[in-house]
């Protein structure tokens, strides 16, 4: 863990860094300009808040909560304020404890989610994190719209030295699941992972051939333990929140990979998507090796989105 | 939760204030709230917000409320066209160089963005225009995007200039460079690799290439639902590469599209297209003045009419008779696979739908009611019956209606249902002759009488 930590804070320091420190505004700029807690600091939060993407719903009634905790505790100093801002959200993103039991069962991992989100390389990552922890793990390509998504999976599975089921570019993609979670029962696999293609949430006829492709696992494989995450381009705004709502009427989220988070964007709209469909995020992806796939951890989250030097972290 | 558009909410605001002359402070301040929150929710970023807001209430304080307008109303238009003036008050092309000279364009942006189908998309528009293209695969990172190009290419027709994935970007750019001279191409698209606009190295890489060739228009390609930190990504292009040019993608998505006004707010730079969908035909002209709209959640009702215009080929004459036949309840199966037809060119009803205001959000609803599927099934009971039977319904017995359900493989209720709907549907129009009486968009509503059928 000390290692993983390391290294996730570790890659956005090297090189990367210098650059971002000019982009992004620490929230302690807020907590150290202010003598008072006062309106003013309240809507400088607020902006701070929104600027991260958290929204301006989410950010009300995070700063509502706020409030009433500052009145109750009779808080006077900013400082102490951050620290109540800081131990509301870390809870409110806290995993479950059966979050990845699906580790150590046999499953099945249906990853979807808009156009670019980084859906491929995520699996690709997440199966070469199975592997590593001797999970015989099979891959199903079931993106067969994108030109070349079945390649570009390929490369994948040859890199994490996975068994991959295919199907041609334009053929049905639940015919490819039906051929994987077949092959998945004969070789007895613990980890069927499928990639699926790029769809975008308000598109009919290809949300219902998400649903299809569940149904035909659901029937398939009944047994299996159930795992379906939605990726989420860490760059993305309020839009987010749709995406999650409407690939969840489809099939029951288990959680989010949130994707591209070594660059300057803060993935708040992961804090709005938590607090209201109660989806935790489980992974994060920050960058394009094998290892830039982390298992999510809250403290390090809130730091990173308020731009808390490592410093603080270490005490923790 | 569909948005409450904008202009709801303002009516809200000035539910008491009808009628009044002139916009007080305290107006001005009470709506630009709303308008401050709906271009949160649009992902408009907080500091352009800020500003932007600054501006229009400066301009509005005092403003006289122009005759026909509420308050509300007065906001509106003053924020439409602040935001059309920021946005850029007209659409912009690519500019070409000159003569038989080569015009160089390089696609970048962040991962995932949507460079490889974007740099298709516009090889495929511009032959069109009669150029002969050249794309370039620089990406020589991710897995297969080589082979996505490629493909995607083909499909076009567009030649695909590939030298595998161990040279470096640079040369690849030089060597196709020299290539399209050769080979007489009078376009370069280069696509480069997706790339963080914080990785030093990747970005010195695209100015190596712009050193290396000249590149007449470098094109930023961003997502369409880019959140507050579209900002930073285009400051950053710009600044360390020189943007010309943004293309918005995924705007087929429900997204409001704050990104756009960000971006054009921190570079200054004209957005050209913005990418529509996932085929390779998707790619459509930016135009200000929709996007100010879509982003105040006004719905895009412009650019419904303009689709319908562009794309109705039947003539003036040809819809003003079917009009008229409409009204007089005469309206044959003929006109009805006409109407289809108009239809299924502005990019089927659904997606008619989606442009209405308010729609968006609810897509969802409205396309499990009127799926183009259905339509589908129905155009194919009309084109079984025979050239008579179309041109008059009443010739339907229960025996041609039996052959029809066999020509079209569907069961015999579904072809009676249809026509016992078409029936009511012509009765329907007879009632109410005033609806297809409006004068510029007749020949829309023409095809949307069509869309009056059942569903």
């Amino acid at each position: 863990m000390e290692n993983e930590k390391k290294s996730f804070f570790g890659r956005l320091k090297e090189g990367l860094s210098k650059t971002r420190d000019n982009i992004v505004n620490g929230i302690d700029s807020v907590f150290n300009g202010a003598s008072e807690i006062d309106a003013d600091f309240y809507e400088e939060l607020e902006e701070n808040l929104i600027m991260g993407d958290i929204g301006v719903n989410a950010t009300d009634s995070i700063i509502e909560r706020l409030k009433a905790a500052v009145k109750e505790k009779h808080v006077k100093e900013p400082s102490a304020c951050r620290q109540l801002l800081i131990d509301g959200i870390r809870e409110q993103m806290q995993v479950g404890e059966t979050a990845y039991d699906f580790e150590q069962k046999q499953s099945v991992i249906l990853v979807i989610g808009v156009n670019g989100v980084g859906k491929t390389t995520s699996v690709g990552k997440l199966a070469g994190k199975l592997k590593d922890q001797g999970r015989k793990v099979i891959l199903a390509a079931a993106d067969t719209f994108r030109a070349a998504a079945g390649e570009q999976l390929t490369e994948w599975a040859n890199r994490a030295g996975v068994e991959i089921i295919g199907g041609a570019e334009g053929s049905d993609p639940a015919s490819v699941i039906y051929d994987a979670v077949n092959a998945a029962k004969a070789r007895k696999a613990d980890v069927l992972l499928c990639d699926t293609a790029g769809r975008l949430h308000n598109k009919k006829n290809l949300m219902d051939e998400l649903k299809k492709m569940n149904r035909i696992i659901e029937q398939e494989f009944p047994n299996a333990h159930r795992e379906n995450l939605i990726v989420l381009d860490g760059t993305t705004g309020q839009n987010a929140l749709q995406q999650a709502r409407e690939f969840g009427e489809v099939t029951n989220l288990t959680g989010i990979i949130l994707t591209k988070m070594d660059g300057t964007a803060k993935g708040g709209i992961a804090v709005a998507i938590q607090s209201e469909l109660h989806v935790p995020v489980k992974y994060i992806g920050v960058g394009e090796q094998i290892e830039d796939l982390q298992k999510f951890d809250p403290d390090q989250f809130v730091n990173a989105l308020f731009d808390i030097e490592d410093g603080t972290e270490e005490n923790i | 939760m569909a948005f409450e558009s904008l202009t709801d909410k303002l009516q809200n605001v000035f539910k008491n204030l009808r009628g009044k002359g002139r916009l007080t402070e305290a107006d001005v301040k009470a709506a630009l709230k709303e308008v401050k929150m709906a271009l949160l929710e649009a992902d408009v970023n907080f500091k352009v917000v800020k500003q932007f807001v600054k501006a229009v209430e400066e301009r509005a304080v005092g403003a006289d409320v122009m005759n026909g307008l509420n308050p509300g109303q007065m906001v509106i238009k003053i924020v439409n066209e602040e935001m059309v003036s920021l946005m850029g008050s007209e659409t912009t092309e690519i500019q070409f160089q000159p003569g038989k000279s080569i015009t160089v364009i390089m696609m970048c942006g962040l991962q995932g963005a949507g460079k490889t189908t974007t740099a298709a998309k516009i090889a495929g528009k511009l032959k069109q225009k009669g150029k002969k293209s050249l794309l370039v695969a620089c990406d020589v990172y991710r897995p297969a995007a080589i082979k996505q190009l490629q493909v995607n290419g083909e499909k076009q027709d567009v030649e695909v200039f590939s030298m595998g994935d161990q040279i470096s970007p640079v040369d690849i750019a030089k060597a196709a460079f020299a290539h399209a001279e050769k080979n007489g191409h009078n376009v370069v698209i280069l696509d480069t690799a997706g790339r963080l606009h914080i990785d030093e190295d990747m970005m010195k890489e695209l100015a190596q290439i712009k050193d290396a060739v000249t590149v007449h228009q470098t094109l930023l390609v961003v997502d369409a639902m880019t959140g507050q930190d579209a900002v930073n990504v285009a400051k950053e292009f710009d600044e360390k590469v020189g943007l010309d040019g943004v293309v918005l993608s995924k705007m087929d998505g429900d997204s409001r599209g704050g990104a756009a006004l960000s971006i054009k707010a921190v570079t200054g730079k004209p957005i050209l297209y913005i990418g529509m969908g996932e085929k390779l035909s998707e790619l459509e002209q930016f135009y200000p003045d929709r996007m100010a709209s879509r982003i105040l959640g006004m719905g895009d009702v412009l650019s419904l009419i303009d689709k319908a215009q562009a794309n109705l080929d039947i003539d003036e004459d040809k819809s003003k008779e079917m009009a008229s036949r409409m009204k007089k309840g005469a309206f044959d199966f003929d006109d009805y696979l006409e109407s289809m037809k108009q239809m299924k060119k502005m990019g089927g009803l659904s997606s008619i739908l989606g442009m209405m205001p308010g729609m968006g959000a609810k897509m969802g609803d409205i396309e499990s009611m009127v799926d183009d599927k259905k339509l589908a099934r129905m155009e194919a009971i009309v084109l079984s019956m025979t050239p008579a039977e179309r041109k008059n319904p009443k010739l339907l017995n229960p025996s041609r209606k039996n052959r029809i359900a066999r020509g079209c493989g569907q069961d015999i209720s579904q072809v009676n249902r249809f026509v016992k709907q078409f029936e009511q549907s012509q009765k329907m129009m007879k009632q109410m002759p005033g609806m297809m009486g409006g004068k510029k968009g007749r020949g829309m509503f023409g095809g949307m009488g069509g869309g009056k059928f059942p569903f």
